[in-house]
């Protein structure tokens, strides 16, 4: 696994920073939000960005999105400049809030990329429907977003960037704003998703279990300026169900997690 | 919520039962010199009560009582033929139908120009100022010139009168949809980066819905001042038709049952504008926002 991976990684990864620069003018000065980050994403990984706020995880995912222009470096998307690769829509992103259009129903939002790509609209309906089902919401598709639940909303959203069947799925902490038990759940489903897809995922957490539940690698990051302390390897099985967190495989992830991220803490 | 009801209809029912007292007790005062003069050389002075109940319905009121009113309405709206110079219906019809055309070219205008200045810089400092200015100045000397300049032009009737209303009912929703197409979310028009989206499709598919409360709350507001507008401008057009054309032969004329009558069809006129626009609203928020 790690060998092919390694060799996989100077033949071709997803994602890929080199020696990535930001820095922000803000009114009291320049500000550092990331510093000198080299990353490789492989295809098929699972990768979360895990670190305190203002450590500049969704930053680095900004980047990746051509949502945020950097100072210095070098970044690839699928061998492409990130500006390239969101106009060729080689991403799918989901935002912290559900980001649906209130005036369209669920079935509409999820189209929605769609009917922006003008793709061949007969399948539309199809695509929509299949992305519905993955994510439960088959009976929602002609509800407005106002009546469903946060959760619901942010399942809609997932959808939603599936929809046009994008290789890479850039998610900025979606889970965020939800309860633990809706955030347990949507973890299962992302990971089932996940494992039967085959997608390259970056996802931002400040939620050491969650990373851990979900990642094939956690990326640990420290705050100010933010910058990359080490990536631990995640080598739970790829079939993933909630018991899983409490084997001692899974604790041991997590305090190297935890003692990766309260050593960034004591650094800065 | 039943009970709730009740207090409210209770409620303006009070309000309306105070507003007739006042208004009976003010005709009264009113029109009782007038009565006076007239019964000043009766040989038998007349008891107060006959000479009250006088004052309650002279021909010529200063203020005519509600009864007035609503019997002139009545008579000028079923009394004649609709099409006749004396119907009510007549008149009104005209002031809708100038309204109408005013309010959705102006409203037409507003929302172009509000496109517009949202999307060049150099059009928001240039032409944010005018348009506010435009307002400044009233429309009552306004109107005169541009019936005389369009007279010129070859122009009369319907024509200049629609442009006067839109010149009043473009102001409203420019203003309006300025704030509404600005008010969309940050995230939502990042979502539209994140599919390379174009210009047209971010405003058709983000920008446009998003600003659709704005537009009719802009809509409802130029819906009313079009029929103001419509007024304003059959004043000087000299057609003698129209509502506007009815207050004035009616303060002409001393006819102030006519000019209440006309200042109530012109109400009904607006709240039947408003009303339509609020239909429309529901028809299009309602369902898109799950309200």
């Amino acid at each position: 696994m790690a060998a092919t991976s390694a060799q996989s990684m100077r033949v071709a990864p997803v994602v890929s920073a080199e020696g990535l620069n930001v820095t922000f003018n803000s009114a009291g000065g320049e500000v550092h939000a990331l510093s000198d980050v080299n990353l490789a994403i492989e295809r098929g990984d699972f990768v979360s960005l895990i670190g305190p706020s203002g450590c500049g995880k969704t930053t680095l995912l900004r980047v990746i999105a051509d949502l945020q222009s950097f100072t210095s470096g070098h970044v690839r998307v699928d061998g492409l400049e990130p500006k390239v690769a969101r106009a060729e829509r080689l991403y799918g992103y989901v935002f912290q809030q559900p980001t649906l259009l209130p005036w369209r129903n669920i079935a509409d939002n999820v189209g929605l990329p769609l009917q922006i790509m003008k793709t061949d609209s007969a399948k539309n309906a199809d695509r929509v429907t299949k992305q519905l089902s993955r994510v439960g919401l088959k009976n929602f598709a002609r509800n407005y977003p106002s009546q469903l639940s946060g959760g619901m909303q942010q399942r809609a959203s997932i959808a939603r960037a599936l929809s046009f069947s994008p290789e890479l799925l850039l998610m900025d902490e979606p889970f965020g704003a939800l309860d633990e038990i809706t955030r347990d759940n949507l973890n299962l489903e992302l990971t089932d998703l996940w494992r039967e897809t085959g997608k390259t995922c970056v996802f931002v957490t400040h939620s050491i279990s969650e990373a851990v539940f979900l990642s094939t690698h956690i990326v640990v990051m420290s705050p100010r300026p933010g910058r990359i302390l080490e990536v631990i390897e995640c080598d739970l099985p790829r079939k993933r169900d909630l018991s899983i967190r409490d084997t001692p495989k899974f604790l041991e992830i997590a305090a190297r997690v935890r003692r990766g991220l309260h050593a960034g803490h004591a650094n800065a | 919520m039943l009970e709730q009801r009740k207090t409210d209809l209770a409620l303006i029912g009070v309000a309306g039962l105070a507003i007739l007292i006042v208004w009976y007790v003010a005709a009264l005062a009113l029109n009782f010199p007038q009565v006076m003069v007239i019964h000043a050389r009766d040989d038998v002075p007349l008891p107060f009560t006959s000479l009250a109940l006088e004052a309650l319905r002279p021909a010529r009121p200063v203020l005519p009582t509600v009864d007035q009113i609503a019997t002139e309405i009545f008579n000028t709206t079923f009394g004649h033929s609709v099409t006749s110079p004396r119907s009510l219906v007549h008149h009104s019809a005209i002031t809708l139908g100038t309204a109408v055309a005013g309010t959705l070219l102006g409203a037409t205008f507003g929302l172009v120009l509000a496109t517009a200045i949202v999307h060049n810089r150099t059009l928001e400092v240039s032409a944010m100022p005018l348009v506010i200015a435009s307002q400044t100045v009233p429309i009552l000397a306004i109107a005169p010139m541009a019936v005389v300049l369009f007279g010129n032009l070859g122009l009369s009737g319907f024509v200049p009168k629609v442009l006067i209303t839109s010149y009043l009912c473009f102001f409203p929703v420019t203003i309006a949809m300025v704030k509404g197409l600005r008010s969309v979310d940050r995230q939502m028009s990042e979502l539209f980066e994140t599919y390379a989206a174009t210009d047209r499709e971010r405003f058709f598919l983000l920008k446009l819905p998003a600003s659709l409360p704005f537009l009719f709350t802009g809509l409802k507001i130029s819906a009313a001042t079009g029929v103001v507008g419509a007024i304003v401008s059959e004043m000087p057009t000299g057609g003698g038709v129209g509502l506007g054309a009815r207050l004035l032969s009616g303060s002409y004329y001393g006819q102030t049952v006519q000019i209440w009558a006309a200042l109530v069809a012109s109400a009904a006129i607006s709240i039947l504008l408003i009303w339509i626009v609020t239909k429309i609203e529901r028809r299009f928020l309602v369902a898109g926002l799950g309200r």
